[in-house]
């Protein structure tokens, strides 16, 4: 590590930047679209109530699924680029 | 063949197949007992994490809330799946790469300090034995349910089955049980749910049912339920929440708290490498996602027959509720518990189920010649497990729905009972007492912890004390307000020192028991409390099950503050988080 401590430096940076946008996603989707913008998007309608119930009964689980496995394969994918993986 | 024979020999079955795996399963060295070697494969891992993970309540008793508390009841779903996104970005891949045991052996090792390791130990054991208790009970209930059995002895049953193989197998033979549990717990879950999806919406999958349109109506699911159960005076289903501020962190604690759970972090200690860990989170989360898509539909389903069952026909036209008499089976089984118990009220000998709370109704009610609810109870557990009968599926259906409430709450017990023992032989044992013990002296101590860790929960589940539900708000504010933000900061803020974690761990801490215990009493004694438990009163309208967030937002900043003011953690620690970030050299770490 020490040897190598830019490439280290700018592999950290990368992973920050990509838990950053993940993170925000996840937050969009429960707390922004299942709890507080319910109100606002009560217009639109799925199967019987609205976007909001959907989102905070299903959807954001599946958001949620997404956002993992995107991470681990672009995580993976840094660890390669960066020379820091395993084996 | 009769029910109940039909029970014995399923979940005998799966008990057989438990003690099978066990005995193949037996662990030879302390990485085997406390990790599973490291050898168990991602996707292997992600299922026993998820059985793991759902408990008793989540099998038995969410759907039962949702169907009774509708939209609200969102922020269990959202919290306890959420916090796998926090645990697969924030710690699992890092403490992997550390490569110890347990929790408190990171948070002990990364801040220097014994009494960082005491703190995070202390929260530990707290946190578990809370959870575990509640495990026992769901335990004693199913086997008195089902089997007709008393309720301690289906108990010692249960706990006979846990000490072989925990005790005989520690880590390893606990995940390859639990990967067995978890296949027995959805099976149980899912089938009745595609049944009752089939006839109420004609869609094989229940998460699409609920959004599909109820087939006797045409009607959209949700619509046909809004109108069902605010025709009989009560609240709206998919009504939105009346006070988000809580709703939002509620929500957010449960996902803190359940990234900050020592017996879910612990399972990633298990997996090979690194990127396995990642991926290992994402499986876990599938696994369990299957159940916690499958939930809501069961409530909303479950809710709807369960008014229809009693609402026959027209609302206040005589003939229009269920006679007692013609009562179904199910209903007549589940009174002899005591869960749903009917009262006639005006002596019509029909049972009316309304709200008679709501005014406006009750006097509506009152010129029908109601004289009030009749249902005096029904126990929002019987949700899941009468589901099957209210749909009349065949028995071997209600047999399974029996070995899945049995297998969520063993495999949940005995993962706690994991945490408790390994923080016990290794952090207490091992770092405290005797550092010179020997592995075969480590091996023969966790085991030891182990016996006495399932003793404890045994008598416990037997004498459950009579806070036994407020704790589990504990135990989730706990990990949020302490353990949380302890590991995060300990692997994101290479300048974050010993006095800094501690006093910020301690902080947190304070304010989240304090805030639980002035609504609840002081240690739950009934009387002692500041002020009643109610909204009235409650800080801004948050509830103490949602304050965890709250602690562990004061934990963060007394933290930086407090390590901001102090000098920087010594050289040999900062070079250790940078390793611990990179995940290159996991393989050498795990044969320390």
């Amino acid at each position: 590590m020490s040897e190598n401590s830019s490439s280290g430096a700018a592999y950290w940076k990368a992973n920050i930047r990509l838990v950053s946008i993940c993170l925000v996603i996840w937050a969009f989707v429960s707390f922004g679209l299942g709890i507080l913008f319910r109100p606002m998007l009560s217009g639109i309608k799925i199967g019987g109530s609205d976007l909001g119930f959907f989102m905070a009964q299903q959807g954001s689980i599946y958001v949620f699924l997404a956002l993992i496995f995107f991470y681990a394969w672009r995580m993976n994918a840094l660890d390669r680029q960066f020379d820091v993986h395993e084996d | 063949m009769d029910l109940k024979t039909l029970t014995y020999i399923v979940v005998g079955a799966t008990f057989a197949l438990y003690i099978g795996i066990a005995i193949w399963a037996r662990a030879g060295t302390t990485s085997e007992f406390y990790a599973a070697g490291r050898g168990v494969h991602p996707v292997m891992n992600g299922m026993a994490t998820a059985a793991d993970w759902m408990s008793a309540a989540s099998f038995i008793s969410m759907a039962g809330l949702i169907a009774f508390m509708g939209y609200d009841a969102s922020l269990f779903l959202m919290g306890w799946t959420g916090g796998y996104v926090l645990l697969a970005m924030l710690l699992a891949p890092y403490l992997r790469k550390f490569g110890k045991y347990t929790v408190p052996e990171f948070i002990g090792d990364r801040f220097y300090s014994q009494t960082a390791r005491i703190v995070a130990v202390i929260c530990l054991i707290t946190a578990s034995i809370t959870y575990v208790i509640g495990q026992m009970k769901g335990v004693g209930v199913a086997f008195s349910r089902f089997l007709e059995v008393e309720q301690s002895t289906g108990l010692f049953i249960g706990t006979a089955v846990v000490f072989v193989y925990a005790v005989l197998g520690g880590m390893k033979g606990i995940t390859y049980t639990q990967v067995a549990q978890y296949i027995v717990l959805i099976l149980a879950y899912t089938v009745p749910a595609i049944f009752i999806s089939m006839s109420l919406t004609g869609s094989f999958l229940p998460q699409i049912g609920l959004f599909s349109d109820h087939s006797a109506s045409g009607m959209p699911l949700l619509a046909k339920l809004d109108q069902v159960v605010m025709d009989l005076g009560f609240k709206q289903y998919t009504a939105d929440t009346t006070n988000t501020l809580n709703m939002f962190l509620y929500t957010l604690s449960l996902m803190i708290g359940t990234a900050g759970l020592p017996h879910v972090i612990m399972r990633f200690f298990t997996v090979p490498k690194v990127a396995d860990a990642r991926w290992s989170a994402g499986w876990a989360l599938v696994f369990i996602a299957i159940l916690y898509t499958t939930a809501p539909s069961v409530g909303a389903m479950a809710r709807l027959n369960l008014m229809n069952t009693i609402q026959t026909g027209e609302i206040g036209s005589p003939e229009g509720n269920l006679s007692y008499e013609a009562r179904p089976q199910w209903f007549k089984s589940w009174e002899t518990t005591g869960l749903l118990k009917f009262e006639d009220k005006n002596g019509d000998g029909r049972i009316q189920y309304y709200n008679d709370a709501n005014k406006d109704f009750a006097a509506k009610a009152e010129a029908w010649g109601w004289k009030g609810n009749e249902m005096v109870s029904v126990d929002r557990d019987i949700m899941v497990l009468a589901n099957p009968e209210i749909a009349g599926l065949p028995n071997w259906v209600i047999a399974l729905v029996a070995a899945g409430g049995l297998a969520a709450a063993l495999s949940t017990a005995a993962g706690l009972l994991m945490a408790i023992a390994s923080a016990v032989s290794h952090d207490l044992v091992k770092s405290v007492f005797n550092p010179n013990i020997s592995e075969k002296g480590e091996l023969l101590a966790a085991r030891i912890s182990m016996a006495v860790a399932i003793a404890i929960a045994a008598y416990l589940g037997l004498n459950p004390p009579g806070f036994a539900a407020q704790v589990v708000a504990l135990a989730f504010g706990l990990a949020a307000a302490s353990i949380f933000p302890a590991i995060m900061m300990g692997i994101f803020n290479k300048r974050m020192n010993s006095l800094g974690a501690t006093v910020g761990m301690i902080a947190g801490l304070l304010i989240t028991l304090i805030y639980i215990f002035w609504f609840k009493g002081w240690f739950f004694i009934p009387g002692t409390e500041m002020a009643k438990n109610s909204v009235d009163n409650w800080f801004l309208g948050i509830s103490p099950e949602a304050f965890g967030a709250v602690g562990a937002l004061v934990n963060f900043v007394v933290a930086y503050v407090v390590s901001k003011a102090t000098k920087a953690p010594p050289a040999h620690i900062q070079d250790l988080v940078e390793s611990v970030r990179i995940p290159r050299g996991a393989g050498a770490a795990t044969g320390h």
